[in-house]
């Protein structure tokens, strides 16, 4: 028996939060502003910990349909929520995490000029990512998917003074594009083929013909993977999100770590009986996500911003989740996005709390020796660093094994990804202590000059203000307050715990997790099958801990124990040093193969030879024309009453003329 | 009896010698007066019909009269009106050449 839910109600209530907020925000007393955002995203929240209360009683899954919203012969596509156990895992990342990030929002975003628009532009965010993961049918989750790149692009561009912050929004938008082009084909091939685009109602075509293998389905497959890598910066769009970090920390943590850039993995474990009968797609993703994970990880190593470790980091990490994705552990991908978004907002937040500590500066060789001083911050950090690098029992340490137990015992060529995703996770565990290393601990190091551009406008005013508090001197370094704190103890401790929900048999536990998800994305004829016991897992498990273990080794010597020998490395390495400091020339390559063509084409053959040579040209010409004529005729106008009489009496007599003699001469002649 | 077409002849030769003095001349006046020459040689021509048609049906046909006295009456009318523009082109141009009163020239 199922109770009305009233799942609408989730999305519309930061709906609006964001209506008042946007639109009458500016007017209204700031602490209205704050209570209306916050309020708007705690209902949400408070909404699904009763959904889950009352889980166990639910009918799975739970339909929610409010009428048609295009509806053209037969296809239909309907205003249609589902819940089911996929979507409540979402339901609690994004209302969950979004909440603490909201709260800590209060104090990040406090002196800030726009307060009310960020919070307005947080709301939409929710809005538009509730609307995604609640979707029944592909074009409503489309809605939400769009959405949500909206948000990301406004957010981005929070400091829309700043040139680099409105360029980095304008590529993410346009980037994420490409994806949606994707997307986009891919909606078009499914109601080509089923005639609609629910779910339940693809899906079930799917399953009633068991001889589809392969052929359009891989098709359809690969352009969802396309959308995916968009939205979640894999190879080869993950250009973005790098750039991203241009927007406020607490919209990093929020949109690009913890929510949006995993749509693209929810989204391919919501599909998963489309990739379960593609084996070729499964294996583009596995590819892809492992691929994604390395690379990211390595130009990781030797970014200097703070921020800008933590995006690759997000890059890398979810490369890990499209690896789970790609060997059919959707379950294990989907726990890993739950992890990560617990240690990564944490992350984050903590990296943001770091930043306002220090009055904008985010250039870790500007930092040093803040561990005694912001104590807080420092273990709550610590606890997220440890769970990114795998250390047990913290929360990455279970969902990251177990995507790659699961790797290991995929059939094909699950073990190179294995090795890959193993080497990566020393990466991982290196640069994400060498942060730790930079920012807690030795001297405060002082600024580099001549980048005092490049603080992050925390504190910006236009008021005489901002000249001082931009000055990362004229602060004292300060632990940030609690309402910024609080929401980094909560993450903290999800960051350590949270890997309970999904311990793996091996060591005891019962995979809880897994097994929550299953009736939703259980593969329905499993690739990993076979080969896979306890002890296998137990010796996986500890050979990445030893290899995590290598990584704080690594970092511990290079910047900590012997802070000169990394500049020394890079003098004998310097090839790959410059290759990976200059993130190898990615953003150059695409910008040389892609920009550049596409906007020679669109300034010279599209804006000088279509635009104002055919068009204007065109329109010109015929303008010209009518003016010309319009002059010649014109003469006749002299204003000479004798020339006007001398016309009318010409043409009198020669209307006379033609009424007498007729038209031709023959009338005459006869 | 004089035949029709001697009257018409004449009129012919009235309108003509009207339109080339509209054409010819500059002062106005004069213009002004070869309308008045070409108005009467139509009216000419007006009677010389009435009074052929009146032959012809055996019965007084007065309609090309009334008509005569239409265009007196609209030629009077256009006199008083027509000397009042030129009083006042001339107050303001101070000429009466009708080539120097070229104001709807575009």
């Amino acid at each position: 028996m199922n109770s009305d839910l009233h799942l609408w109600l989730i999305p519309l209530v930061p709906f609006a939060g964001f209506l008042v907020n946007g639109l009458v925000g500016r007017k209204l007393p700031k602490a209205l502003v704050t209570t209306i955002a916050l309020v708007a995203s705690l209902v949400p929240a408070l909404q699904v910990a009763a959904i889950v209360t009352k889980f166990g009683s639910l009918t799975l899954p739970y339909l929610e349909n409010h009428g048609a919203w295009i509806a053209a012969g037969s296809f239909h596509a309907d205003f249609a929520f589902q819940l089911d156990q996929l979507t409540l895992v979402m339901l609690c990342i994004v209302t969950g995490v979004g909440f603490l990030i909201h709260v800590y929002s209060v104090g990040y975003m406090a002196e800030e000029q726009g307060y009310w628009r960020f919070f307005a532009y947080m709301n939409l965010f929710l809005f538009f990512m509730l609307t995604l993961v609640l979707a029944e049918n592909f074009l409503l989750m489309f809605v939400g998917w769009e959405g949500v790149g909206l948000a990301s692009y406004l957010l981005i561009g929070f400091y829309y003074t700043r040139v680099s912050a409105a360029k980095a929004g304008m590529k993410a938008f346009v980037v994420n594009r490409i994806g949606d082009f994707g997307f986009l084909i891919a909606m078009f091939l499914l109601v080509a083929h089923f005639g609609s685009l629910s779910f339940s109602e693809v899906f079930s075509q799917i399953g009633a013909h068991p001889e589809w293998q392969s052929g359009f389905l891989t098709a359809i497959a690969l352009f969802l993977v396309l959308g995916a890598t968009g939205k979640s910066a894999q190879i080869p769009l993950y250009v973005w999100l790098p750039d991203a970090m241009e927007g406020p920390t607490p919209v990093s943590a929020l949109i690009h770590a913890a929510t949006m850039v995993t749509a693209g993995v929810y989204m391919v474990a919501r599909t998963h009986v489309i990739f379960d009968r593609s084996p070729l797609a499964l294996a583009v993703v596995a590819t892809i996500g492992v691929a994604t994970a390395f690379f990211a990880a390595t130009i990781g190593i030797l970014q200097t911003d703070i921020k800008r470790v933590l995006a690759y980091s997000t890059i890398s990490q979810l490369g890990y989740m499209f690896l789970g994705c790609g060997v059919a552990a959707y379950s294990a991908g989907i726990f890993h996005l739950v992890t990560h978004a617990f240690f990564k907002a944490l992350l984050f937040l903590a990296a943001g709390s770091v930043i306002h500590s220090l009055s904008g500066e985010q250039d870790m060789r500007a930092m040093g020796g803040l561990r005694k001083k912001i104590p807080i911050t420092f273990w709550t950090m610590t606890a997220a660093v440890l769970a990114i690098s795998g250390i047990p029992p913290f929360a990455g340490f279970v969902s990251k094994d177990e995507i790659l137990y699961q790797a290991f015992l995929s059939p094909n060529g699950g073990k190179i990804f294995w090795a890959v995703g193993l080497l990566t996770a020393g990466l991982t565990a290196f640069y994400m202590f060498r942060l730790w290393y930079m920012t807690f601990f030795g001297e405060r190091r002082e600024p580099l000059a001549s980048h005092e551009e490049d603080l992050a406008p925390v504190h910006a005013r236009s008021d005489t203000k901002l000249v001082l508090e931009a000055d990362p001197h004229a602060h004292p370094v300060h632990e940030s307050p609690w309402v910024m704190l609080g929401p980094l103890v909560i993450l903290a401790i999800l960051s350590v715990i949270g890997g309970f929900m999904g311990w793996p048999e091996a060591l005891g536990g019962s995979n809880w997790f897994g097994r929550f998800l299953e009736p939703v994305v259980a593969a329905a004829h499993p690739t990993s099958a076979g080969g896979g016991n306890n002890s296998l897992e137990l010796i996986l498990a500890l050979t990445s801990v030893a290899v995590a273990a290598i990584g704080w080794l690594f970092a511990h010597i290079l910047y900590y124990a012997k802070p000169g020998l990394p500049a020394r490395m890079a003098e004998n390495l310097r090839v790959v040093y410059t290759l990976v400091k200059n993130k190898y020339w990615v953003d150059e390559i695409y910008g040389a193969l892609i920009v550049a063509p596409v906007l020679f084409i669109a300034r010279w053959l599209l804006g000088v030879l279509i635009d104002r040579v055919v068009i204007d040209g065109g329109t010109l010409t015929a303008g010209y024309t009518a003016q010309g004529f319009g002059a010649l005729i014109a003469r006749i106008q002299s204003g000479n009453i004798r020339s006007y009489a001398g016309w009318l009496a010409l043409f009198a007599a020669a209307l006379l003329a033609i009424s007498y003699f007729g038209w031709t001469t023959h009338f005459y002649l006869q | 009896m004089v035949p029709i077409a001697y009257y018409l002849v004449l009129s012919a030769i009235l309108f003509s010698i009207g339109v080339a003095a509209f054409l010819i001349k500059r002062n106005i006046i004069t213009v002004f007066m070869s309308i008045e020459l070409m108005l009467n040689a139509v009216n000419l021509a007006f009677i010389a019909f009435s009074r052929q048609w009146s032959q012809i049906t055996g019965q007084l046909q007065v309609n090309g009269q009334i008509f005569v006295f239409f265009v007196m009456v609209v030629a009077a009318a256009e006199a008083a009106v027509g000397l009042a523009i030129i009083i006042a082109i001339f107050r303001a141009r101070n000429t009466l050449n009708v080539d120097q009163v070229d104001l709807m020239k575009l």
